[in-house]
């Protein structure tokens, strides 16, 4: 049917390229699923970011060159300082240092104006001695990170500026951080706990009990949750202490937040009861406890660990937004949010921009725990090979 | 499809009796009531009330009934459109609410709008242009955009605008229209304003809806039924939108669906912020005096403003998918 | 106008992955015979369906077509290599459904299931003909009527989801050849169907063949297929052709290793409890493993040896 005219040199390339199948069959599950994470570099980072933000935040006293209570009385409204290696005459220091703050009022506004005094030169120290505190309440210290100070033992540093009492904005940031961080996770502990427990039950039982639970959860989606979280902040008691009304936000934030989870794992229970190897597993003769524990948990329990980081943004934007609004999280403990707090018109923004910093670190960690939990779900999708 | 709506309806039904429950729980919760906090202001003031005045009080306020009973009242006048009467403002409800609710109403479906005239093309261009530059692009800003708390959001813009351009942008009326009546021009004005409050409200769930989109649109991108249109000679353009959007749209719909609570609580805490004459402040107020009728009112409507929209969402994706409608 | 209404030379395919290049298609050549049925024949990952694809210009990134030629001469214009044909060339719409048309596989995922199956057929034609909706629509009627599909007046508006496996891929075929292509692809249209549907579908196909008139190009991986129903077998194996020629020669009388391998692997011709023999394709198997070139072994039959 054609000419010989077909003739060719044979393609000395082998046919298919193979990439090397007996090094994946080698690897168990779970570092198949670092592997498919470990990819995702965004991720990778943002776990980084998250786990110096945890790290700072644990250690906030160590860290933070102040306490919370510290007041500047003699910079109020004080904006940011610059690090500096070279004075204003050119010379230069090995040793970075800042200047102090020379304050001005303006006579046409009354407004406070700071500029920086060249006289007031404060080295910065590190790993020095400064203002005493008591780590996790539980340790005497006062090593810090870095201070300023000069010889005369003067000085001070507030590398983002002081607020309206002359508060050190960077301390604060840090201490709040560690509210801030630690609601996230404790919610979604508590959210894990009720999404496992009634989304398990659901699925398990069947019947009755989850055509109850879906109401449920149906209910609680089409709630306006911060109307109602403001309700319910609203609610706790003026004399509770700022710890306990620390653990009821906590609470009340986790209580509507379970409904993505529960759904998974009712989704993933009814799914599995049916899968072959759940089947097989109760045909050899596993009992009850082993199938759910040995079997189920684990291929579902990536998806669930998952879904709780990111749901853990969720938690913190709810606590910044109570506490901006006042009704949240209570002076004296700080988080981003009640940092935010004096900032409720633009008015305060223009003269004072810098107390908007916490905000920055609130979006910075929401967007690692965003990317963070996408590189979790594609790495626990055990069907996700791609490109291995 | 008319036992689908019937369907749909009988569950708003039963899901807004629930959620009356949840709302009546709720305001409920703090200790103390009207009559406590009345008494210990008259008290503040050096008056004291004489016990049938409580009692009085109580009575007027449903107080000395059992909570079921005080339940079954507020919620028998509710469904008929008696909102009670609010403490703080010593006006009824039904005078209070109703204008802020509708405004609400406009913020939210503006921010519905911006979210997709914003989401759809941009969810579509990530996706037809995978892993281009501007895919990133547009994933980084998304990012962003969804880890920015929308009070901040309005913040900025609020700074911005008056450092770059000196304009105040709080309020939904320019200076000059504020004690006008409605006019062609205020009406314009509304809508310009109307714009920031719209996005800064829409932004995080544009951020969402883009990537469900851009998701769902790589999904059905490959699917054989594209392949099957573009074989038999359907041209680019029409094919992505004939085809795989058209199925991408479906989900997109009923996140929709999911989004108006989020959508909702943003416009409580932005309305705050850029003092807008909706419910956020009045309920914070209300909530805060535990005047539980303003309140439970601006909670029950709205819970009602949110399954409602759920509602709509539902019924317009049985309209768009018959796989749903002919269930 | 030549015997030939396709002919593939020197066809290379490449798909870049993260993983490496992979080549798909290595130096094909085969010919498709105006007016007959040509069968692609081979397992899994041979090549088959990128051919396909390369004919209808429907090859996706990462695949690329890195070599050769695909001359295709419709009857009533001059003849043009497919290949190098433009992205937006008007002629490739032209070309898709309108000269060439495919079959898939999977009939229940190869129509929307948001549209009306009249809408679905009739979009075929409004793509290459100026006319009404409704004409347009009558068409679809027709054509579905033409494939066996009972009672087209309540059918034709109703969706894919409504129907049966069978009847969806009578649908596909009806889309297929609404217009009037020259050339129908099949690619593997009775996999996904249980085998009484398999045989009416296939006849319908052979059917229409006589009627229409046109050039078929049927990919399978199943020989009995192949010699129900077509007139000319191309062998692939890793992405070359090893053996062309008429059905009769090449089942009667296979020349190379894999096909002998093929056929005697097809189950019904070994003895009873005899165990089905498999075909030897294990890496090193030089008669099979080795790229020789096709080489002309009289009768218009060609092999690929050494």
């Amino acid at each position: 049917m054609s000419e010989a005219v077909l003739e060719r040199p044979p393609d000395s390339q082998d046919p298919i390229a193979q990439v090397a199948p007996e090094e994946l069959d080698l690897l168990t599950p779970k570092q198949l699923a670092w592997r498919r994470f470990k990819r995702h570099r965004l991720a990778l980072v943002s776990g980084g970011v998250l786990i110096f933000m945890y790290f700072v935040a644990g250690f906030a006293e160590f860290f933070a060159p102040y306490a919370t209570t510290y007041r500047n009385v003699t910079a109020i409204n004080a904006p940011p300082m610059d690090v500096r290696f070279f004075e204003h005459d050119g010379t230069f220091h090995f040793r970075p240092f800042v200047y102090g703050y020379d304050l001005h009022i303006n006579e046409e506004t009354w407004a406070r104006e700071y500029s920086e005094n060249p006289e007031k030169l404060y080295p910065l120290r590190f790993f020095a001695r400064g203002d005493p505190y008591e780590l996790w309440n539980l340790f005497d210290g006062n090593l810090h990170l870095f201070i300023a100070e000069d010889e005369t033992g003067a000085g001070y540093i507030h590398f983002l500026g002081t607020d309206q009492l002359g508060r050190d904005v960077l301390s604060r940031v840090i201490y709040g951080g560690r509210i801030s961080l630690s609601i996230g996770m404790l919610g979604i502990g508590l959210t894990l706990i009720l999404g496992v427990f009634f989304g398990g039950f659901a699925g398990y039982l069947g019947g009755w009990v989850d055509r109850i639970v879906q109401r449920m959860i149906e209910v609680l989606q089409s709630l306006p949750t911060l109307p109602l979280w403001m309700a319910l902040t609203a609610a706790l008691p003026a004399h509770w202490s700022s710890l306990r009304i620390y653990f009821g936000v906590t609470i009340i934030l986790s209580l509507f937040g379970w409904t993505a989870l529960a759904r998974q794992v009712r989704g993933r229970f009814l799914a599995l009861r049916n899968e072959d190897f759940v089947i097989a597993a109760r045909l050899i003769g596993s009992g009850q406890n082993r199938i759910i524990f040995k079997h189920m948990m684990p291929s579902f329990m990536s998806h669930t660990i998952t879904t709780a980081t990111l749901a853990v943004p969720g938690v913190i934007l709810g606590e910044t937004a109570l506490s901006f609004l006042g009704i949240g999280i209570r002076p004296p403990i700080v988080s981003w949010g009640v940092l935010m707090e004096q900032a409720q018109n633009y008015q305060v923004i223009s003269m004072t921009p810098w107390i908007l910093y916490p905000g920055l670190f609130v979006v910075i960690a929401v967007m690692a725990f965003n990317v963070l939990g996408d590189g979790l779900r594609d790495a626990a999708d055990p069907y996700n090979t791609g490109g291995l | 499809m008319l036992r689908y709506v019937i369907k749909r309806l009988g569950g708003m039904v039963l899901t807004l009796a629930f959620i009356s429950v949840i709302v009546f729980v709720v305001i409920q919760l703090p200790p103390g009531d009207i009559v406590t906090s009345t008494l210990e202001r008259m008290e503040a003031s050096g008056m004291q009330a004489s016990d049938e005045y409580v009692q009085n009080l109580r009575a007027r306020y449903n107080l000395d009934k059992p909570p079921y009973l005080q339940y079954l009242s507020w919620i028998y006048n509710f469904v008929q459109g008696d909102l009670g009467y609010s403490y703080i403002f010593s006006k009824p409800v039904n005078e209070l609410v109703w204008e802020r609710l509708g405004y609400t109403l406009l913020i939210t479906v503006s921010a519905v709008l911006f979210t997709w005239i914003v989401a759809v093309p941009f969810g579509i261009y990530s996706a037809v242009r995978q892993y281009s530059i501007g895919d990133y692009s547009i994933t980084v800003v998304a990012l962003i955009g969804l880890a920015t708390p929308n009070f901040l959001l309005a913040l900025l813009v609020m700074f911005f605008a008056w450092e770059w351009f000196g304009v105040s942008i709080g309020g939904l009326y320019s200076v000059e229209f504020r004690d006008q009546a409605m006019s062609l021009p205020k009406l314009l004005d509304l809508l310009t304003r109307l714009t920031i409050p719209a996005s800064v409200v829409g932004m995080g769930g544009t951020a969402v809806t883009m990537r469900i989109l851009r998701a769902n649109l790589l999904d059905e991108l490959n699917k054989p039924y594209v392949v099957t249109a573009r074989a038999k000679g359907v041209r680019p353009v029409k094919l992505i939108f004939k085809y795989p959007l058209r199925i991408a749209i479906n989900p997109f719909i009923s996140t929709l669906g999911l989004l108006l609570p989020t959508l909702i609580s943003g416009e409580a805490i932005v309305s705050m912020v850029l003092n807008l004459p909706t419910t956020g402040r009045m309920l914070l107020q209300a909530l805060l005096a535990q005047d539980m009728y303003l309140a439970g009112s601006f909670l029950m409507l709205l819970a009602i403003l949110t399954v409602v929209g759920m509602l709509i969402s539902d019924l317009v994706l049985a309209w768009s998918d018959p796989r749903i409608r002919y269930e | 106008m030549t015997d030939n209404i396709l002919e593939i030379r020197n066809l290379g395919v490449r798909f870049r992955t993260d993983t490496g290049i992979t080549n798909a298609l290595n130096d094909v050549n085969f010919d498709v015979p105006r007016g007959k049925v040509t069968a692609i024949v081979g397992e899994s990952g041979s090549g088959k369906s990128v051919t396909a694809n390369c004919i209808m210009r429907l090859l996706q990134p990462p695949g690329e077509i890195v070599s050769g030629s695909i001359m295709f001469e419709p009857s009533e214009r001059e003849a043009f290599d497919v290949v190098q044909v433009a992205d937006r060339d008007p002629r490739i719409y032209e070309l898709h459904g309108g000269l060439i048309s495919m079959v898939f596989q999977e009939p229940m995922t190869a129509l929307s299931p948001v549209y009306r199956v009249g809408n679905q057929v009739a979009e075929a034609i409004l793509c290459h003909r100026q006319v009404s909706k409704e004409a347009a629509l009558a068409e679809a009627h027709d054509m579905l009527q033409r494939v066996g599909i009972p009672d087209v007046d309540t059918r034709i508006n109703m969706y894919p989801f409504e129907f049966s496996g069978g009847m969806r891929q009578r649908v596909v075929i009806a889309m297929a050849l609404v217009c009037h292509p020259e050339v129908l692809i099949c690619d593997e249209p009775t996999t996904a169907l249980d085998v009484t549907i398999q045989a009416e579908i296939l006849t319908l196909i052979k059917d229409l063949q006589a009627e229409l008139h046109n050039s078929i190009i049927f990919i399978t991986h199943d020989i009995g297929i192949v010699a129900q129903i077509a007139d000319y077998v191309v062998v692939m194996y890793q992405g070359r052709v090893l053996e062309i020629g008429t059905v009769r020669q090449v089942l009667k009388d296979p020349l190379h290793p894999y096909t002998k391998g093929l056929l005697a692997a097809i189950p019904g011709i070994v003895p009873k409890n005899q165990r089905l023999a498999t075909i030897a394709t294990s890496v090193g198997d030089a008669d099979i493993t080795t790229p020789y070139p096709l080489k002309d072994v009289g009768d218009g039959r060609m092999v690929s040896q050494p």
